[in-house]
């Protein structure tokens, strides 16, 4: 373990290397997008030629097209595999994301951990890639066998992409496979270069192979292409670019991220309690330390892309936008809250642990207890409930429109000031971790504080009058005003200090040498309630999205008529994604066991001919 | 193993507590089934009937009430009266209606025909209704439902009910559908049968000299229009006719009568000049 200065390398090289993903991320949307252009443009021509007849309107379903096999329930069976798919298709997608950042980092820092650890996660990956292959497998038949009418009328659509989607599939495997195999062959030199391409690729296909199956999902959400009968114009690019495909693309894909950070979060964690020495302790410290790293690097802009997508539902009908916000489902994001919640606590938890690392914490430690409150108080606001309506005889069982307690706390220009502060606050505790092991020597040092001190303290007061005055003292036009200029403030302060924070701690001293390994065991339970909440959370939110479509299978263009076209409690759904979740860790704990048994080696005397 | 099991534990008593905590932690409300293809018997309706089918369809199928509520989505159709009146001398209302049915059904047709202000999509400066049309796909109203809907807002709306009821029934007569609907008695479609059903000669003349408790009708085509003629029946003390007393009048012809019956009447009425 090198000592000195290796925290401060290790946050510096993972926000270069979050700003690559950043753009990696952009070039293959667009280069996904010319892809499809290209593609599109094909399909026009054909669909010309056939001077786009043959399209028929959307099939029109009774219970009887719905047929059951062996007692199993239609509904649940897709649902419960598409939500397993979808799980481990983020994690899949995820991981060679930050395995290609780390990959890069070692190769810049020349330091071989980094390596190790890259490796060490994609070798995780690599069986879950053939779960996520299985499910997907399954999810398929399943929606072939339960909703036949549903399916054939999107394969018509979709057909081409559904082809290429599988080429897709393949064309990952193989370059996966290459990927991870030769790992140790393509080392040094040229081949590390070759290596990284081939990892580059990977995230490429993978990324394109999201947007597809986006595409289909958000179809259902907000068709495009087709008219109102359903009757498909030709157009498989505008069917592809349908309204809520790019809000759905940002939200899922720095989620995702965000999502396989903390799975492997959990993995280390894992690997850190069951530890033999203290060598494996660090490793694992260490591994642990970065994966949640990425998971709150992620989490960070979240809740932005999550408003994002909200507002395009909103935007594309009003309707589906009520009964997210203010129906039903409303009660939904007060469960969320919770689990948004539970995630910044431990991720902050695990923070506040990890100074023990350093020898300089003791410094900070008394502040912490602040952080925490301001926190807390944050997370009971954004919690409260906003005004819920949907139904007359819904409004009746739940008592009136409003919630019974703090219903001003409710409103949106509230909620948005908590998630602003709860963000800060977070940065905050990421600052005082970065800080507990230096010590600074530039002369200006206090000056530099004051400044620091004053920049947060006027971004804290920015946010909270801005949050107060339009959502109090205007009226409901203006409500919505506040969150463009609260997030500037947000992004302002988190810019602003790290700036300041480079320049304060340049050529800063260590306190000593950063402990790897000393951390308490509690705070690799943190960790894997962070990777426990996120999966929980995917799942409810997975829900939510398909739940939005109420009876339709294509929102107005094709109706549900199965006997299971009601929306369920949310007690019910609850039900389904804690089984979910249940089957989904067992199965990631397979994943690991199994990626350590190919380790194992047993030497049973005398078995074989000597 | 130890580990392992403590590990496996608290990951199952996690997703426990969330599962509790949606199960106990907050109200269960059982979500409004999905709207079902309601089988409209128009030949068998009375007006109060199909009133209350709007209103059904109103906080149901129609999914008004989603936006149409006391939060300030949309605005509020209890003062329709006289706001659709001040919405058609807007300087800025550029649509086809003239009156207020007509008003009201082109905001349900045609919500951006006109759009009230401050009520517009985000950015469309009040020319776009983020209200969709009641026949679109996502509320699918049929004609009919949609007039039940006017129907329920005009008297909602404490306005006199003007709609015409569809009365495109006579088929589905002779394909004896409309009779099955366990209504306990058949539509009348001769006016002689219902003149005579309710008595209204006891107290009108109507054809034959006959009672002269109410005004004379043999001739009210000539001085009445239709409106004021199925005013006068459903809402009879809404006006009374000069030199009459109020009360005589039966005020629960809209209980009795099926919507189609009520047409044929005031059809027929009408044409007496
Ligand atoms: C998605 C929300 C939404 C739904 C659902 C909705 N409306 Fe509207 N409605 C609006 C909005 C917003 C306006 C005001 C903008 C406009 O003039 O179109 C409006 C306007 C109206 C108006 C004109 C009111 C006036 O003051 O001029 C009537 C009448 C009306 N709606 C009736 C209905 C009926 C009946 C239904 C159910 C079949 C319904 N609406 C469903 C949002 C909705
Ligand atoms: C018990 C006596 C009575 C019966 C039965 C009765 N009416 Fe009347 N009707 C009156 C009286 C009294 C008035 C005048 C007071 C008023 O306008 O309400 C009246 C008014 C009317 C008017 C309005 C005339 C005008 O010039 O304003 C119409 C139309 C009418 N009746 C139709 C009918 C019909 C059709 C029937 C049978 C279904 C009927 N009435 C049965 C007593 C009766
Ligand atoms: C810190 C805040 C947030 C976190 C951590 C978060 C996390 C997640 C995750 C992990 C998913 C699953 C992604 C996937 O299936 O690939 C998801 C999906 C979703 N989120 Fe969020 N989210 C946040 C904020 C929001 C907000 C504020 C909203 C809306 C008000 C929102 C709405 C949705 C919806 C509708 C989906 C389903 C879309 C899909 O299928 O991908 N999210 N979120």
């Amino acid at each position: 373990m090198k000592g000195t200065g290796s925290l401060r390398n290790v946050s510096n090289k993972l926000i270069y290397g979050l700003f690559i993903t950043l753009v990696i991320g952009l070039v293959s949307v667009f280069g996904g997008a010319d892809l499809f252009a290209a593609y599109a443009a094909g399909t026009e021509a054909a669909a010309d030629a056939a001077s786009t007849g043959g399209y028929g309107p959307a099939p029109v379903t009774t219970a009887a097209d719905y047929p059951s096999y062996a007692g199993v329930n239609g509904r649940l069976a897709i649902w419960i595999f598409a939500q397993l798919h979808l799980w481990f298709a983020a994690f899949v997608l995820a991981v060679p994301i930050f395995v290609f950042i780390i990959e890069v980092i070692g190769m810049r820092t020349r330091d071989k951990r980094y390596d190790d650890m890259a490796y060490e996660f994609i070798k995780v990956s690599i069986t879950a890639y053939s779960l996520t292959a299985i499910l997907g497998g399954l999810l398929l038949f399943s929606l072939i066998l339960f909703y036949p009418d549903l399916f054939s009328y999107l394969s018509v659509i979709f057909g081409e992409s559904m082809f290429y989607y599988a080429l897709l599939f393949f064309g990952e495997s193989a370059v996966l496979y290459l990927y991870y195999y030769g790992w140790h062959w393509l080392q040094g030199g040229l081949k590390k270069w070759i290596h990284l391409t081939l990892g580059l690729t990977l995230n490429a296909v993978g990324t394109t192979l999201m947007l597809l199956a986006n595409a289909w999902l958000t179809f259902m959400m907000s068709p495009a292409g087709v008219d109102p009968a359903g009757v498909f114009s030709g157009d498989t690019w505008a069917a592809i670019h349908n309204f809520l495909w790019n809000p759905i693309n940002i939200h899922r894909f720095v989620a995702n991220i965000a999502y396989g950070g903390s799975i492997v979060g959990a993995y280390a964690a894992f690997k850190f309690l069951t530890a033999r020495n203290d060598q494996e302790k660090a490793h694992y410290d260490w591994m642990g330390y970065n994966a949640n790293f990425i998971a709150i690097c992620a989490l960070l802009p979240l809740p932005f892309a999550g408003y994002y997508l909200a507002a395009e539902i909103y935007a594309y009908s009003q309707q589906m936008g009520i009964t997210l916000m203010g129906g039903i489902f409303a009660w939904l994001f007060i469960i969320q809250a919770v689990l948004i919640g539970t995630l910044f606590l431990s991720a902050n938890y695990y923070l506040w642990c990890g100074m023990g690392r350093s020898d300089g914490a003791k410094r900070y430690t008394k502040y912490i207890k602040y952080i925490a409150i301001v926190l807390v108080g944050a997370f009971l606001v954004w919690f409260t409930p906003h005004t819920l309506v949907l139904t007359n005889s819904e409004l009746k069982s739940l008592g009136g429109p409003h919630h019974s307690i703090l219903g001003p706390l409710g409103i949106m220009p509230a909620k948005n000031t908590a998630v602003n502060i709860m963000i800060t606050f977070t940065f905050l505790s990421f600052l005082f971790y970065r800080r507990s092991n230096k010590v600074a020597t530039v002369s200006w040092e206090k000056t530099g504080n004051i400044i620091q001190v004053a920049l947060f303290s006027a971004g804290i007061v920015n946010i909270l009058f801005l949050g107060i005055y339009h959502g109090y003292f205007t009226n409901t036009v203006y409500k919505v005003a506040a969150s463009i200029p609260q997030v500037m403030t947000t992004f302002t302060v988190i810019v602003g200090s790290l700036i300041l924070d480079s320049f304060i701690y340049r050529g800063a001293k260590d306190v000593g040498p950063l402990h790897w390994g000393r951390i308490p065991d509690r705070a690799q339970y943190a960790l894997f309630l962070l990777a426990v909440a996120f999966t929980w959370l995917m799942g409810l939110m997975g829900y939510i999205r398909s739940g939005i479509r109420q009876h339709w299978h294509v929102v107005d263009i094709m109706r549900d008529n199965s006997p299971d076209a009601y929306t369920p409690t949310l007690g019910y759904a609850a039900n389904v994604v804690s089984i979910a979740t249940i089957m989904f860790l067992a199965m990631v704990i397979f994943v690991f066991w199994i990626a350590q048994v190919s380790t194992k080696k047993s030497l049973p005397a005398g078995y074989w001919k000597e | 193993m130890r580990q392992f099991l403590k590990v496996v534990a608290f990951m199952v008593v996690t997703v426990g507590l969330f599962a509790g905590y949606s199960n106990l932690g907050i109200p269960q409300i059982q979500p409004a089934p999905p709207p079902t293809e309601e089988k409209i018997d128009l030949s068998a309706m009375t007006m109060d009937q199909f009133v209350a089918l709007g209103e059904r369809l109103f906080s149901g199928k129609g999914t008004c009430t989603l936006c149409h509520n006391a939060l300030g989505r949309a605005p509020e159709l209890g003062e329709i009266a006289i706001s659709s009146q001040a919405r058609l001398d807007d300087p800025r209302y550029a649509g086809s209606a003239s009156d207020i049915e007509g008003y009201i059904r082109e905001s349900l047709v045609d919500p951006s025909a006109f759009v009230v202000v401050g009520f517009g999509k985000a950015g469309s400066n009040d020319t776009e209704s983020p209200m969709p049309s009641v026949n679109s796909g996502s509320i699918g109203m049929s004609d009919p439902e949609t007039a039940a809907v006017i129907a329920y807002l005009q008297d909602n709306g404490g306005l006199e009910i003007t709609v015409e009821i569809p009365t495109d029934l006579g088929e589905a007569e002779d394909e004896g559908e409309a009779t099955n609907s366990g209504e306990p008695r058949e539509p009348i479609t001769d006016i002689q049968e219902l003149v005579d059903n309710h008595a209204c000669e006891a107290c009108h003349t109507i054809t034959d000299a006959a009672g002269d408790i109410g005004p004379d009708l043999s001739k009210i085509g000539a001085t009445q229009d239709r409106d004021y003629i199925r005013q006068a029946l459903l809402d009879p003390n809404a006006v009374i006719a000069e030199g009459y007393e109020e009360g005589f009048m039966p005020d629960d012809l809209g209980q009795q009568m099926y919507a189609t019956e009520l047409e044929i009447m005031v059809d027929f009425l009408s044409n007496l000049k």
